[in-house]
C-alpha cells in the first residue's frame, strides 16, 4: 500500500488566452496544502475554477502561473504520463470504455504499467472486492449491462487500480440519484478510513462537501479561493459574505450534521430500577423538573418512560404501562439526526446509550436549539467583525 | 427483341463460362482491379482520417476537399490521368493505372470522412480518461479510439467498396478488362444478350459487396 503524499497549489494561476481573470474556468491565485490522507473538497458554484483546479493537478490542464506539488515535487518537471499512472481520476460520467469488460476497465493503469496478465486480474478482483461488487459476476460484465451506482464504484475502482497516493473525484456522485449518492458518500467515506488517500473532491452541493471534506475549499466566480478550512469552521464562522450566502441561512441546521451525540455534555437522568423501592424512586424522581423517570434493566438499559405522579407510592418499580423508551441515540449519531428523532417521539429527550446499551444521559430538542443559537451567534460575531 | 431470353441464353452458355473472355476470367479482373483500389484508398484514407479525427487539425479543409473529390466524374478524371501513366508505362500505364486511380479517388471520400467522423465522434469523456490514466495519445488511438470508431470504418469501407465495384466498369473502355468488356463488347457487337449479361453481372457483383457488408456489420454488433 503506497502512502498518501501531500497536494500544494502555490499560487497557482489560470487564464484562458483573448479574456482576463474572471471569465468560467479561470483561476486566480490558488493557494492551499491538502494534508497527506486528507480529503479536501472544492466546492463552488459553476464556472468557479474548481475543476480547472483539479484537471491541473494530473496536468490536463496546464496552468499559466504558480506551481502544484504532490509530495515535494513539482508536478509540471515530472513526466507528463508517468505522473498521470500515479493518480487516481473519477468523473461524473465516470468514463468506463464501453468496448471493454469491467475487469479490463479496471486493470487499465496495470495494463499501462505492463504488469502481466495474472497480476492485473488479480488486482481487478481485489478491487471490484474492495468496492463491493463480486468479481465471479461483475468482472466479465459490459458497462452498459451496469446500473448507474455499479458504474460509479466500477470507476473509484478503476482509479485505485495502481495504489495512487493521490485521487482525483470530479463530481463523482452527480449524475446518480440521492438514495444511490447517500450510499456511495458513505461507502467511499468507509473506503477511505482504510485507504487514507489524499483525495481532491469537486462538487457544487454544499451538503455534500460538508459531509465528505475533511477540508473545504470554497470558490468563488473568477477563481478566486474564498474559504479553507474545516466544514464546521466554514459553517460557524464564513469569511465572506458569498461563503454565508453559499453555506445557505440554515448553516446552523447543517453544522449539526458535523456533532455527534459523543462530543456533547449530556442531561443527567433519573433512572429506577425494575424490582427497586418505589418510594425512593418517586422522591427522587421530584428531585429534578423533568416529569418522567427511566425505567431501566438490572443492567441500566433503558425499559420505558414512566411519569413521576405514575410511581407508586409503596412497594417496587415495575415496567408496566409507560411510554417507549425512544428515540435511543449512541454516540455516532449526529445532531442533526437526533433533532429529527426528537421532533417525532412523545418525550422530546433522547436516550444516550454507550456500546454495553448502557444509559449515560439525555439529549433534549433545547440543548440542540442552545447549539444551533450559539453558533448562529459566533456567525454573527465574527461577520460583524469582518 | 428479347432481352430476357437473350441474356439468359447467354448467361447460360457454357461457352462464355470458361477462356480468357469467360466470366470467371472478367470476375476475377473485375474484382482483382476493385480490390487493389480499396486497398490502396484504405491505405491513404484511414491514417489521415484517423490523424484529423484525433487531434482536429485540418479536420474541415481535409473533409471538405474530400468531398470535392467525390464530384469529379471518374471517366473524366481517367482521361486526364491517362497521358501521364502511359508515358511512365506504356503498357499497364494504358490499360490498368487511369483505371486505378480513378476508383482510388472515387474510394477515398468515403472511408476518409467516416474515419474522420468515427474517431472525431467517440466520446471526450472516454478520451479525456484515457488521457487522465496515463495514456499517450498513440495508445488512446489504438485503444479507445478505434476500436469505438471501427462501426464508422466499416460503414466507409462499405460505401467506398460498392461505389469501386459499380464504376470499375468503365475500365473496360480503356482496356483494364473487368465485367465492363461484356458491356463494352456487347454495344460494340450490337449482342443485347451479351450487354444485358454484363448489366446484370455488375448489378449483382455490386449488391453482393453491399450484402457481405451488411453480414460482417451485423456479426460485428454481435
Amino acid at each position: 500500500m503506497s502512502s498518501a503524499e501531500r497536494v500544494v497549489f502555490e499560487h497557482v494561476t489560470k487564464r484562458y488566452p483573448g479574456t482576463g481573470a474572471g471569465n468560467p474556468g479561470a483561476v486566480e491565485d490558488l493557494s492551499l496544502e491538502v494534508p497527506a490522507g486528507k480529503v479536501c473538497v472544492l466546492v463552488g458554484p459553476s464556472g468557479c475554477g474548481k475543476t480547472t483546479s483539479l484537471k491541473m493537478v494530473n496536468r490536463l490542464i496546464e496552468p499559466t502561473s504558480g506551481r502544484i506539488l504532490i509530495g515535494d515535487t513539482d508536478v509540471g518537471r515530472r513526466d507528463v504520463i508517468e505522473l498521470r499512472r500515479r493518480i487516481g481520476y473519477v468523473i461524473q460520467q465516470v468514463g468506463l470504455f464501453p468496448h471493454q469488460t469491467v475487469g479490463e476497465n479496471v486493470a487499465t493503469v496495470p495494463r499501462l504499467l505492463g504488469w502481466d496478465v495474472g497480476r492485473q486480474r488479480a488486482r481487478a478482483d481485489e478491487l471490484l472486492d474492495l468496492v463491493g461488487l463480486d468479481p465471479a459476476s461483475y468482472a466479465a460484465r459490459y458497462p452498459s449491462a451496469l446500473s448507474g451506482g455499479e458504474r460509479q464504484r466500477v470507476g473509484v475502482a478503476r482509479a485505485l487500480a495502481a495504489d495512487p497516493p493521490v485521487l482525483l473525484m470530479d463530481e463523482p456522485f452527480g449524475a446518480v440519484d440521492p438514495i444511490v449518492r447517500e450510499r456511495l458518500q458513505n461507502e467511499l467515506l468507509k473506503l477511505q478510513e482504510r485507504l487514507a488517500k489524499t483525495i481532491l473532491f469537486v462538487t457544487h452541493d454544499i451538503d455534500e462537501a460538508i459531509k465528505m471534506g475533511d477540508l473545504v475549499a470554497v470558490m468563488q466566480l473568477g477563481g478566486h479561493l474564498a474559504q479553507y478550512a474545516t466544514p464546521d469552521e466554514i459553517l460557524a464562522r464564513p469569511a465572506n459574505d458569498f461563503v454565508g450566502r453559499f453555506v445557505g441561512a440554515d448553516r446552523g441546521l447543517k453544522r449539526l450534521a458535523l456533532v455527534r451525540v459523543g462530543s456533547v455534555d449530556l442531561q443527567p437522568v433519573t433512572t429506577a430500577m425494575v424490582g427497586g423501592d418505589a418510594a425512593e424512586a418517586r422522591r427522587r424522581a421530584a428531585e429534578d423538573d423533568f416529569p418522567y423517570v427511566l425505567v431501566v434493566d438490572e443492567r441500566n438499559r433503558p425499559l420505558e418512560w414512566c411519569r413521576d405522579d405514575a410511581i407508586p407510592a409503596e412497594g417496587t418499580v415495575a415496567a408496566t404501562n409507560g411510554l417507549p423508551a425512544a428515540p435511543i441515540f449512541d454516540r455516532h449519531t449526529t445532531l442533526k439526526d437526533a433533532l429529527s428523532m426528537l421532533l417525532a417521539s412523545d418525550v422530546q429527550a433522547g436516550i444516550v446509550v454507550d456500546d454495553a446499551r448502557a444509559v449515560r444521559g439525555l439529549v433534549t430538542a433545547d440543548m440542540i436549539g442552545d447549539r444551533i443559537r450559539a453558533s448562529a451567534e459566533t456567525a454573527a460575531v465574527s461577520s460583524g467583525a469582518t | 427483341m428479347n432481352v430476357i431470353t437473350d441474356t439468359l441464353a447467354w448467361l447460360t452458355d457454357a461457352n462464355h463460362w470458361t477462356g480468357p473472355a469467360g466470366i470467371p476470367t472478367r470476375l476475377a479482373e473485375h474484382l482483382a482491379l476493385s480490390a487493389v483500389s480499396i486497398a490502396v484508398a484504405i491505405a491513404l484514407a484511414i491514417p489521415i482520417g484517423i490523424y484529423i479525427g484525433h487531434t482536429g487539425r485540418y479536420a474541415r479543409l481535409v473533409v471538405n476537399s474530400a468531398n470535392l473529390w467525390r464530384a469529379l466524374p471518374s471517366l473524366a478524371l481517367i482521361g486526364i490521368v491517362l497521358p501521364f501513366t502511359s508515358a511512365i508505362d506504356p503498357q499497364l500505364g494504358f490499360k490498368v493505372y487511369p483505371t486505378l486511380v480513378a476508383m482510388v479517388v472515387l474510394a477515398v471520400p468515403p472511408v476518409l470522412v467516416n474515419t474522420q467522423a468515427g474517431i472525431a465522434g467517440v466520446d471526450r469523456d472516454l478520451v479525456e480518461a484515457a488521457r487522465a490514466m496515463g495514456m499517450r495519445e498513440r495508445q488512446v488511438v489504438r485503444q479507445v479510439e478505434l476500436p469505438l470508431a471501427l462501426p464508422a470504418l466499416v460503414a466507409g469501407i462499405r460505401s467506398g467498396a460498392v461505389q469501386v465495384v459499380a464504376t470499375a466498369t468503365l475500365g473496360a473502355i480503356f482496356g483494364s478488362g473487368g465485367l465492363g468488356r461484356y458491356l463494352v463488347e456487347g454495344v460494340a457487337q450490337r449482342d443485347d444478350g451479351m450487354t444485358w449479361s454484363g448489366v446484370v453481372l455488375v448489378a449483382a457483383l455490386a449488391l453482393s459487396v453491399e450484402g457481405g457488408f451488411v453480414v460482417l456489420q451485423r456479426v460485428m454488433k454481435k
